[in-house]
């Protein structure tokens, strides 16, 4: 489904990722794990097209297309989500006519914003003023009405509480499994590449492989319990030397 | 005032404090004398003309209606004549001797060249008299055409709300399909009494030629609110406008909401005075302006005389496109200590990644963009009436943003 090859990225005059290579295929779940400023919300926002950030080599390729200068919105009519870690405030925008907006205008897509505990945000200023975990709860309403096939998720659970985290968890599950898109039930539809810095988010939507991301390079790969629980043990450092030797 | 018509006539080459000047002898009377009794039997390119300035021609949820095209009255209709009344300002000068204390008292003639020019042509205009104690539903309309190529139309009005009475009104400018070089000059006097209130809504839709030099004085007395909401979507050669409120009685309230879109050349100059003369007044001043080919200046001030007030300025500006101008002229003032004034101005373009931001949800750039600026234009401003906020989107619509 997504295929990156040797991606070099800039952002701020600096490159940022140095030739990074990963695929997710198909209904996959993926997890990119990395310390703080490897470079993963670099790479989300490369994936997704933000002028933010610069491909100076590499190559992304969506669903066979190679997507590298396409524009953002046409990546996100091919399919492509995005939860953003920081999005932008929208001052005079309010959040229900950009679900609705989301939804190809349809009027209905708000009508599922207490499943969010979003009902009294519709109308208020896009982001202006939300609280840390408002704004996850309010980037998994827009993505469940966009209806992606292939989500980025940075940080899904980071600053939500104990129990919104249940909330979070099922809503990126039924996103993942698409509940509300007609996918054979049991079946998870929709490919992801997640970031996470606890795993917390794992209990709620499994995963299939792990990546880990250090100064803007792919340091090794593998089954994303063992990789995590190598994190917690020995920490960053240690885990991609180990990890590196066994992938050479 | 007789004695003063020499001072007056003097006035005549004193030219306006802001904005271009105008050649006033370049123009020919507007002397179009049409009589229309039957709004829906005007002809079709009246109607739409009216209705895209936001006049009904069926008056449907008006009180009232009045209509001038160029220097006469062509139409004046009234639903509730019992506590709202509607005349000419000749007529009303004729019936009430008390007028005069109200006839050129919030406006000085000697302002500047159009003032004096309004005085002088012994200009005719509507006159808005609520009664003590009345409280309109529904908005009375009014819409003022130039209907005369090279025509200069010269109005003078006169807007009287009584103690504890309040009343909306809905006014469109505009110019007939075929007139676009014309001038168009509106003295307003409006005043607003004791706990009594006004909200004056304004939609401007001139042609690309078209100067316009509106001149407007309110004063509010104590416990009054006026709101004046303005509205310019369209292009327009030349318009400044620097309307001047004085709140001169205790809790005496007032907001100027402006909202322009300046195009193809336009020069426009817009903004608002408040002069807060009274204890607990209170002000606010907001412009929100969309800069692509023409020139805006954003103008405001406050003055504050007394203690205990409030009062807040904000002017942002957004630029799309490089070929435009724009400038934020702010000020504040103060004679007493104890009062809370602040400023904000702000100019430029889009913020990047709140575009890509919408563009991520599968918005295109250019609805992306009219998404942002519909937010800008009347998400961020309290209390716009529904009227104005669908000529708002309108106009964004047929703009094509993002290109
Ligand atoms: N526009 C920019 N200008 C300057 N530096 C930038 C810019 N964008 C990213 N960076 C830098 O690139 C590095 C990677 O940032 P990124 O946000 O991708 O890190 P991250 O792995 O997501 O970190 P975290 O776990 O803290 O979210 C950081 O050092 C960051 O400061
Ligand atoms: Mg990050």
């Amino acid at each position: 489904m997504l295929e990156i090859k040797d991606l070099h990225v800039e952002a701020g005059g600096r490159e940022i990722l140095k030739g990074i290579s990963l695929d997710v295929k198909e209904g996959e779940t993926c997890v990119l794990f990395g310390p703080n400023g490897s470079g993963k919300s670099t790479l989300l926002s490369a994936i997704m097209g933000y002028g933010t950030c610069r491909v100076t080599k590499g190559k992304i390729m969506f669903k066979g297309k190679d997507i590298t200068e396409m524009p953002v919105d046409e990546r996100a009519r091919l399919g492509i989500g995005m939860m953003m870690q920081r999005p932008p405030n929208v001052v005079g925008v309010k959040l229900g006519d950009l679900v609705k907006a989301t939804a190809g205008g349809d009027v209905k897509a708000v009508d599922n914003a207490s499943d969010f505990k979003m009902e009294s945000f519709l109308e208020r200023d896009i982001n202006v003023g939300f609280s840390g975990g408002e704004i996850k709860r309010s980037e998994l309403m827009q993505l469940t009405a966009q209806k992606p096939d292939f989500v980025l998720l940075d940080e899904p659970e980071s600053g939500v509480d104990l129990e919104n985290i249940d909330l979070i968890g099922k809503k990126v599950h039924d996103l993942l499994y698409a509940k509300n898109n007609n996918c054979p039930n049991g079946k998870r539809c929709v490919s992801s590449l997640v970031i996470t810095h606890t795993g917390q988010i794992l209990d709620y939507i499994g995963a299939d492989k792990a990546y880990v991301l250090r100064d803007g390079l792919i340091r090794c790969t593998g089954r994303p319990m063992d990789i995590l629980k190598d994190i917690k043990e020995r920490g960053y450092g240690e885990c991609i030397s180990c990890r590196m030797v066994k992938m050479e | 005032m007789q004695n003063g018509e020499d001072g007056i006539r003097k006035a005549l080459e004193k030219k306006g404090a802001f904005g271009p000047d105008v050649d006033l002898d370049y123009y020919d009377e507007a002397g179009m004398k049409e009589s229309i009794p039957d709004l829906k039997k005007a002809d079709k390119d009246t109607r739409q003309i009216m209705e895209h300035v936001g006049v009904m021609a069926d008056e449907e949820g008006r009180a009232g209606t009045i209509m001038f095209i160029d220097n006469s009255m062509s139409h004046c209709s009234n639903k509730m004549p019992e506590g709202i009344e509607l005349l000419s300002t000749k007529e009303a000068l004729k019936k009430y001797d008390w007028l005069k204390d109200y006839y050129w008292k919030a406006v000085s003639p000697e302002k500047d060249k159009y003032t004096a020019k309004t005085y002088l042509d012994d200009a005719d205009g509507y006159f808005i008299h609520v009664k003590k104690g009345v409280k309109a539903t529904y908005p009375v309309q009014s819409c003022m055409l130039i209907g005369t190529k090279k025509g200069a139309q010269t109005l003078h009005n006169i807007i009287i709300a009584d103690e504890d009475s309040s009343l909306d009104i809905i006014t469109g400018c505009t110019t007939g399909n075929h007139v676009n070089d014309a001038l168009h000059i509106g003295v307003s006097e409006i005043y607003v009494k004791k706990n009594a209130s006004i909200v004056f809504s304004m939609i401007h839709n001139w042609g690309t030629k078209t100067k316009v030099r509106p001149r407007t004085g309110t004063i509010v007395e104590e416990g009054g609110h006026f709101v004046n909401n303005y509205v310019l979507l369209n292009p327009v050669g030349t318009l400044q406008s620097f309307p001047v409120c004085q709140l001169n009685g205790k809790g005496a309230s007032c907001k100027f909401n402006t909202v322009c879109m300046a195009d193809e050349g336009s020069n426009v100059d817009t903004g608002g005075s408040v002069i807060l003369n009274a204890p607990e007044t209170t002000a606010e001043i907001i412009s929100r302006n969309i800069v692509r080919e023409g020139n805006i200046i954003a103008r405001g001030s406050l003055m504050g005389n007394a203690p205990g007030i409030k009062a807040h300025l904000e002017c942002r500006s957004i630029m799309l496109g490089n070929k435009g101008s724009t400038q934020s002229i702010p000020e504040l003032g103060s004679t007493v200590s104890d009062v809370e004034m602040t400023h904000e101005a702000a100019v430029g373009k889009i913020a990047r990644d709140q575009i890509e931001y919408l563009m991520s949800r599968g918005l295109s750039e250019d609805d992306a963009v009219s998404m942002i600026v519909r937010g800008f234009l009347v998400g961020s401003i309290q209390g716009l009436p529904d009227h104005l906020k669908a000529e708002i989107d309108d106009a964004i619509e047929k703009a094509n943003l993002g290109s």
